[in-house]
């Protein structure tokens, strides 16, 4: 069960064209299993995460399916969709910090978004006190407006009324960006948390910052340029890479204790390819160090290893 | 909060002291003697008459006292409510011609502002639901507030009291009926008012609808639809959050429109020839009867700083961000 | 955005509109890498922008041409009274009550319009703008205390105040109606363009020439204003059509310019002299359609020019 997904495709119309954001993705993430989904800015892992649940104006399905649970998701039918929004698949998203309606307490937004939903406040609010608890916050919440709340409060606020309802696919934009470091990792650990008390089951998070990812995801999968580059447990993408962009992201990352006078940071040189019109082929091969004459031709997101999934040719068949 | 408010009231208090000065010092400011100048204008057969008139000018400007004193004094005489007498209907004082107006302009002024400003955001929200009202609601919005006030009383007036004959051309109520309270009269008298009223609710009302079209679009994409929306809320949710939250500057704009709605109300009655501060206004202008013009802007600037007020007020009320002290000022 | 006294006409900001309350266009953007071509092919492509051009271009060639063409002067009583519109000795339009040209009082009228807009609308542009630019910019005293002029100008109405002042003023022209106009119109102009300064002299460009020791309104002209370029046109134009709405107001009250005849005058006298009973509709009806049809063409091109500038409100 879980989340599979298979060669899905999401473009974002405009004027001057199609800009191919999210183009023939495959992957699944299981039961239980919290999946980091990490890239660059602009390698389309937000619209991904986002086509999920709600594609917004200028984004337009364009092919592929997903399954949840075994059921398909009809993400193209926005109407339809709202059967399995907040109760089978949620969102915390990149903006939850202004989230929350500004002129509604925190506890009457909450019951009068569940009634909408058809669950009544009175079911859930025992459960929802508990888990405000669970992430450090008192029950006055209920009856303060957004602009009382810190941005930390009104992040762990939008995460528990996101998850309220259980969903099977919780999926986390962006949480940590807007935050300072120990608030990152209370966060993130809180995501785990979520996970190991049932009330997730797949989670993915999206994030640029590999390093929050280290600490709670159980598999990595890495995006470039609209097209996936690899996919392995987190220990396994951060200490050995296949995938030659994966391998110079890992080397980019200053390492703790050491000093700039032993090692210095390496950069990926060159930037990514504009999604309006992308070359041919494997989208990294202008930057990749291992290009050659059989990159023109896109390679497959093929099992390398069990678990373990990439899209290069040097590195797999 | 207290803050907010006192912070409100002193820019209100400033205002209407620059006001008054303004007023007063206008005449001392022209060249010549003010009083000299008055009686040149105006026209009295009868000497007795222009003798008082003489009189009561030189009383109220004081001439012969130093500057600061003459500006003391009216101050002084303002709040006692003596703001002169008219030229025109001598010997009746300004103030007594004011109260009797003051009713019918607010009878006009108080519903058409109230109406248009719900009905309005009302149409302004239905336009922005549905795109096939959006595209035949927003260019009429747009001709009714480029109308000029009297001219859509001109209009009103010709096609439905002229024409049509189905409503009176003028006035408040038929003087040669009788005036007493009865069901008779008080219908009498909405017939004379339901043509002012509409011509100045129209044109108030596209304004409103257009304004309120927009802010909800605004609204509609800000961040707390976009999650609702995400957590699977019906539209009805949203709009309702959306329409909520634009009715808060729809609030403020209820203020800072009320000047245009005034300024319209007395051209609406000067078509109609409805007894309100607009026909006074009017009469005083063509007549050089400098007293009443001078109180009447008087009063107007007083009832528009107290309706600023209690906007201000309703405006804390309802939005909580201004309750729990936000910075006020330097807010951009 | 908003008229000066009128209600909301375009798309709104949030921050500006909790404070002043009324709509202003979409907030500004930095200006976009295409530039020109690019403004122009959804310039030319946008209807409102183009119907709304069109109709004011084509009163403002009534303006310009009309005066000359007109066979009588608009004031002149040459002509036989109350007489409906004919082709007979060029009275296209009838004439008044007292027998004057009816077509001529409108040409003139129109003309005087487009002088009144440009006049009192550049002057409260300018005020604004100078106003709104530096308590946006210095920020600190000097931005509270423009505050309060600001906030006193904006609550006292402007039109009661134009009372008084043109009351006792005896012979008047259309330049002192329009200054007038101009220095009571300000207000909202000034909060507009603070709002938007404030916003864009936290940006990083501003900042790096202030490092670089630039004088401060070398900043505000060659930095910060022609970011906002579009937004300021925009708001000129809005206050054009504005202060042909007030000075219509104030003529037909009476307070109007005593040398010549507008718009406003022509409906004062054609419904002080009865014309409303008497069914001269050709006195009172042309020149308010002329008034709705200017302001509310500029209503509809400032619409659509919104839309141009800002891309996030094009519809595909």
């Amino acid at each position: 069960m879980g989340l599979e997904v298979d060669d899905l495709r999401v473009f974002y119309r405009t004027l001057r064209g199609d800009v191919q954001a999210v183009d023939g993705v495959t992957f699944g993430v299981a039961d239980g299993e919290i999946m980091g989904l990490a890239g660059e800015s602009g390698c389309g892992k937000s619209s991904l995460g986002n086509s999920l649940v709600y594609l917004t104006g200028r984004m337009r399905y364009v092919g592929g399916g997903v399954k949840l649970d075994g059921a398909a998701l009809p993400i193209w039918d926005f109407e339809a969709m709202n059967e399995y929004r907040y109760r089978e698949i949620s969102v915390i998203p990149q903006y939850a910090m202004s989230a929350l309606n500004p002129t509604r307490k925190i506890g009457r937004m909450t019951s009068e978004l569940l009634h909408s939903r058809g669950v009544a406040y009175k079911s859930v609010v025992n459960e929802l006190l508990r888990r405000f608890e669970l992430v450090g916050l008192s029950e006055d919440v209920l009856a303060m407006y957004p602009i009382e709340l810190s941005g930390g409060m009104k992040q762990r606020t939008v995460m528990v009324i996101s998850t309220l309802l259980d969903p099977s696919l919780l999926i986390a934009d962006e949480i940590t960006s807007a935050l300072d470091v120990s608030s990152q990792r209370a966060v993130a650990e809180l995501l785990v948390e979520f996970r190991d008390r049932g009330f997730v089951k797949s989670t993915i998070v999206i994030t640029h910052d590999i390093s929050v990812l280290y600490q709670v995801a159980d598999t990595i999968l890495v995006m470039y340029a609209g097209h996936l580059a690899e996919k392995a447990p987190a220990d396994v993408i951060i200490n050995s890479p296949c995938h030659p962009y994966t391998k110079l992201l890992i080397s980019s990352l200053p390492e703790i204790g050491v000093r700039y006078s032993e090692k210095q940071l390496v950069g990926i040189p060159g930037t990514p390819p504009a999604l309006l019109d992308p070359p041919q082929g494997c989208r990294f091969k202008d930057r990749c160090p291992l290009a050659s004459a059989k990159c023109n031709r896109r390679p497959p997101f093929v099992d390398f290893d069990s678990g373990h999934q990439v899209a290069c040719w040097e590195v797999a068949a | 909060m207290l803050r907010y408010l006192l912070r409100k009231l002193l820019i209100y208090a400033l205002t209407f002291v620059v006001a008054v000065t303004i007023d007063w010092s206008i005449p001392h400011l022209m060249p010549g003697n003010p009083v000299l100048t008055l009686m040149g204008r105006i026209q009295i057969q009868d000497p007795r008459v222009a003798q008082h008139v003489y009189a009561s000018y030189m009383r109220s400007f004081n001439l012969d006292l130093p500057l600061w004193k003459q500006y003391y004094y009216f101050w002084v005489s303002l709040l006692h409510g003596d703001l002169g007498t008219s030229i025109l209907q001598f010997p009746a004082p300004v103030s007594s011609i004011i109260l009797h107006a003051v009713p019918y302009t607010l009878g006009l002024l108080i519903p058409a502002t109230l109406l248009s400003w719900y009905v309005g955001n009302k149409l302004g929200a239905l336009a922005a639901r549905r795109k096939v009202l959006d595209n035949t609601l927003l260019p009429f919005g747009y001709l009714l507030t480029a109308t000029p006030y009297m001219w859509l009383a001109i209009l009103m007036s010709f096609v439905f009291a002229v024409t049509l004959q189905w409503l009176p051309v003028g006035f408040a109520y038929d003087p040669t009926a009788g005036r007493g309270w009865s069901l008779a009269f008080g219908y009498d008298l909405f017939r004379h008012w339901l043509l002012p009223f509409l011509s100045l609710f129209l044109v108030a009302c596209g304004g409103w609808a257009i304004g309120m079209r927009n802010l909800i679009i605004y609204e509609l994409e800000s961040d707390y639809a976009h999650y609702l929306e995400s957590l699977g809320a019906p539209r009805k949710l949203v709009r309702k959050y959306a329409f909520r939250n634009a009715l808060l500057p729809q609030i403020t704009g209820l203020a800072l429109a009320l000047g245009a709605v005034i300024a319209g109300a007395l051209v609406t009655e000067i078509v109609f020839s409805y007894p309100g501060l607009g026909y006074q206004i009017y009469r005083a202008i063509t007549n050089e009867d400098y007293f009443v013009i001078q109180g009447i802007f008087l009063f107007i600037i007083v009832g528009v700083l107290i309706a600023n007020f209690v906007v201000d007020i309703v405006y804390m009320i309802v939005d909580p961000r201004t309750r729990i002290g936000m910075q006020e000022g330097g807010q951009a | 955005m908003s008229v000066p006294g009128r209600m909301s006409v375009s798309t709104a900001t949030k921050d500006v509109a909790a404070d002043v309350a009324v709509a202003l266009p979409a907030p500004v953007e930095e200006r976009p890498a295409s530039g020109l071509r690019e403004t122009l092919y959804f310039a030319a492509r946008n209807k409102k922008l183009v119907f709304g051009l069109a109709v004011t271009l084509s009163m403002l060639a009534i303006a310009i041409v009309g005066p000359y063409i007109a066979r009588h002067p608009p004031l002149e009583y040459g002509g036989q009274l109350s007489v409906p519109p004919t082709t007979r000795d060029g009275y296209w339009l009838g004439t008044t009550l007292l027998g004057q040209d009816v077509f001529a009082q409108f040409v003139t009228g129109v003309r005087m319009a487009f002088v009144v807009g440009a006049l009192g609308g550049g002057i409260a542009a300018i005020i604004g703008m100078v106003v709104g630019f530096t308590a946006g910019y210095r920020g600190g005293i000097v931005d509270e205390l423009l505050n309060m002029v600001t906030n006193v100008v904006l609550v006292i109405p402007t039109f009661a105040l134009l009372l008084v002042i043109a009351a006792y003023l005896q012979v008047r022209g259309i330049m002192t109606e329009a200054i007038f106009i101009g220095l009571t119109s300000w207000p909202w102009a000034a909060r507009a363009v603070r709002a938007q300064t404030f916003s864009l002299t936290s940006r990083d460009f501003v900042s790096l020439a202030r490092l670089s020791g630039e004088s401060s309104w070398k900043i505000i002209f060659k930095e910060i204003a022609p970011n906002m370029s579009s937004y300021l046109f925009m708001m000129f134009i809005l206050l054009f059509g504005g202060a042909i709405l007030i000075a219509a107001t104030l003529d037909f009250i009476g307070l109007g310019p005593s040398n010549t005849i507008s718009l406003g005058m022509m409906m004062q006298l054609s419904v002080q002299n009865a014309a409303l009973q008497l069914h001269l509709w050709w006195w009172f009806l042309p020149p308010g359609l002329a008034i709705m049809l200017i302001v509310g063409s500029l209503y509809v091109m400032n619409v659509g020019l919104d839309e141009v500038f800002n891309p996030r409100l094009r519809s595909m």
